[in-house]
């Protein structure tokens, strides 16, 4: 059988939940635990954690996040930002999580992903490639939340991390993320024509349609959704929010529209897919 | 008495999240590579993420493998997950040819690049799939709870083929492909799977392996 997998990705800044687009402007958008539990029961089929800031603040403040959440949260937990050694690794895998998630260390010293793929098995490791089109018409990857050009080609990188080792792909398309504008076909084609891994897409959704279209083109079938999922679920849950903590929380003290986004719950969702002949658990 | 539950600690794996799933019904196992404390277990289980080659090094130089085959010989349950599942055959073809435990006839191999009718398979095979029943009922097994066709979390590069179909508790497709997805003989049982990371199903793994085992 051939299920699809939806995985919330949720982008950590110290406490809180944040969100931004093009990986900037991050607002705070909640609790990450309260995002974790309501995304489990409602059917997630793994979650994603990325230290949105760790690599730029060489910091890593995840670990109690991931442990509070693997205490009773039954899913896969993939986890990322500011990884840079085996024993980073070692010590998230130990936290609770299942996989690691690996940009910047991964294009600074790629022997990282061999020794790690060797040690913990290629399937803990992931390898993000965040993906920003340039002006000769080709996508190059970015590090430090796309804030960094590396001048690497994406389909000659993403080759070169699965041959290292590397057992999944999460392509960040930098231009569509955070505005809901859909995700970029040519760019998730392109890398998952290339690889023999399984690729997840990340960027783009900002409607239920715009998750069935790429579903149906049969090429990719894991999605990591953020905005999609979370502005419908502080929609619903208005509870108010511990605000002694660093962040911008004008959106949520404001009116809580996202305009860009026709949000829509987890279940919701994966009934639509499912009544469109599109197989989720 | 309570029952003794020890999760083989040997430097391989997620057994955080194992350990969280058996105390999420109340057992308190411990997470130990002490051999007076694993030979004095009810209950054994063998967990595992990673490469063959290094959990059999790792169980090899821990001095382990007698304990775990005693264990057994004393006719007392023993579950391998995931790696732990594969560790329990006889070898693997993981980087070369490896040796396992020995404990279920059988060998480990690599899923092949193309399904029967030459469409690429995406390795490692990543995601929830369906457990189907084989020859055996599932009323006398870990899996007591799990409907035909429920689901189970995978993530895996290698899979279990044992030589006597008997063995062959669940089977899985993976894109057209068929393989062993669970596997029991005698009071051995093995999943390829992760039942503690497969929701409230998944769960009900541990306990039914705990309470009617």
């Amino acid at each position: 059988m051939k299920t699809i997998r939806l995985i919330p990705r949720l982008d950590i800044k110290g406490p809180n939940l944040v969100k931004g687009i093009h990986l900037e402007g991050l607002r705070v958008l909640g609790t990450p635990s309260d995002f974790a539990r309501h995304y489990y029961l409602n059917g997630a089929d793994e979650l994603l954690f990325m230290d949105v800031v760790a690599s730029l603040y060489d910091r890593n403040s995840l670990h109690d996040i991931i442990k509070e959440t693997a205490r009773d949260i039954f899913i896969p937990l993939t986890v990322g930002g500011g990884i840079r050694t085996i024993s980073d690794i070692k010590s998230v895998l130990r936290a609770g999580a299942d996989k690691v998630a690996i940009n910047t260390a991964a294009i600074k010293t790629p022997n990282l992903i061999k020794e790690a793929a060797r040690e913990f098995g290629s399937s803990t490791i992931v390898v993000v490639i965040e993906a920003i089109k340039q002006d000769d018409g080709r996508y190059y990857a970015f590090i430090d939340n796309g804030r960094e050009y590396t001048g690497l080609e994406i389909v000659e990188w993403a080759r070169r991390v699965e041959e290292l080792g590397c057992g999944e792909i999460i392509i960040t398309s930098v231009d569509q993320e955070g505005t809901g504008k859909g995700f970029d076909y040519s760019l998730s084609n392109i890398i998952s024509k290339n690889v023999s891994i399984p690729v997840i897409i990340h960027g783009g959704a900002g409607r239920k349609e715009d998750v069935l279209n790429i579903l149906h083109t049969g090429e990719i079938n894991s999605i990591a959704l953020s905005s999609l999922l979370h502005y419908d679920y502080i929609k619903k849950n208005k509870r108010i929010i511990n605000e002694s903590s660093e962040g911008n929380f004008d959106f949520l003290k404001g009116g809580r529209q996202n305009v860009q986004i026709d949000s829509i719950g987890l279940e919701e969702l994966k009934k639509y897919l499912n009544s469109n002949n599109i197989y989720c658990r | 008495m309570a029952k003794s539950i020890v999760i083989l600690d040997y430097g391989m794996g997620n057994i955080y999240s194992i350990s969280q799933a058996l105390i999420h019904f109340g057992f308190l196992p411990k997470l130990t590579n002490n051999i007076l404390e694993i030979e004095n277990a009810d209950y054994l289980i063998l967990p595992g993420v990673g490469a063959f080659e290094g959990a059999m090094k790792q169980l090899n130089e821990l001095n382990l493998v007698n304990s775990i085959i005693k264990h057994v010989k004393n006719g007392k349950p023993l579950m391998g997950i995931c790696l732990g599942m594969q560790l329990l055959f006889d070898s693997s073809y993981e980087f070369g040819q490896h040796e396992g435990l020995g404990l279920i006839p059988g060998q480990v191999v690599r899923f092949p690049d193309e399904d029967f009718e030459g469409t690429k398979l995406r390795i490692p095979h990543i995601g929830w799939n369906t457990l189907e029943a084989e020859s055996n009922d599932w009323k006398k097994t870990p899996l007591k709870d799990f409907p035909s066709n429920g689901m189970m979390y995978f993530v895996h590069s290698y899979y279990a083929k044992p030589d006597n179909l008997e063995d062959i508790l669940a089977i899985t497709n993976y894109c057209g492909f068929e393989f062993c997805s669970a596997v029991q003989h005698n009071n051995i049982f093995g999943f390829q799977g992760h039942p503690e990371k497969s929701g409230e199903l998944g769960l009900s793994v541990y306990k039914n392996f705990i309470d009617f085992i």
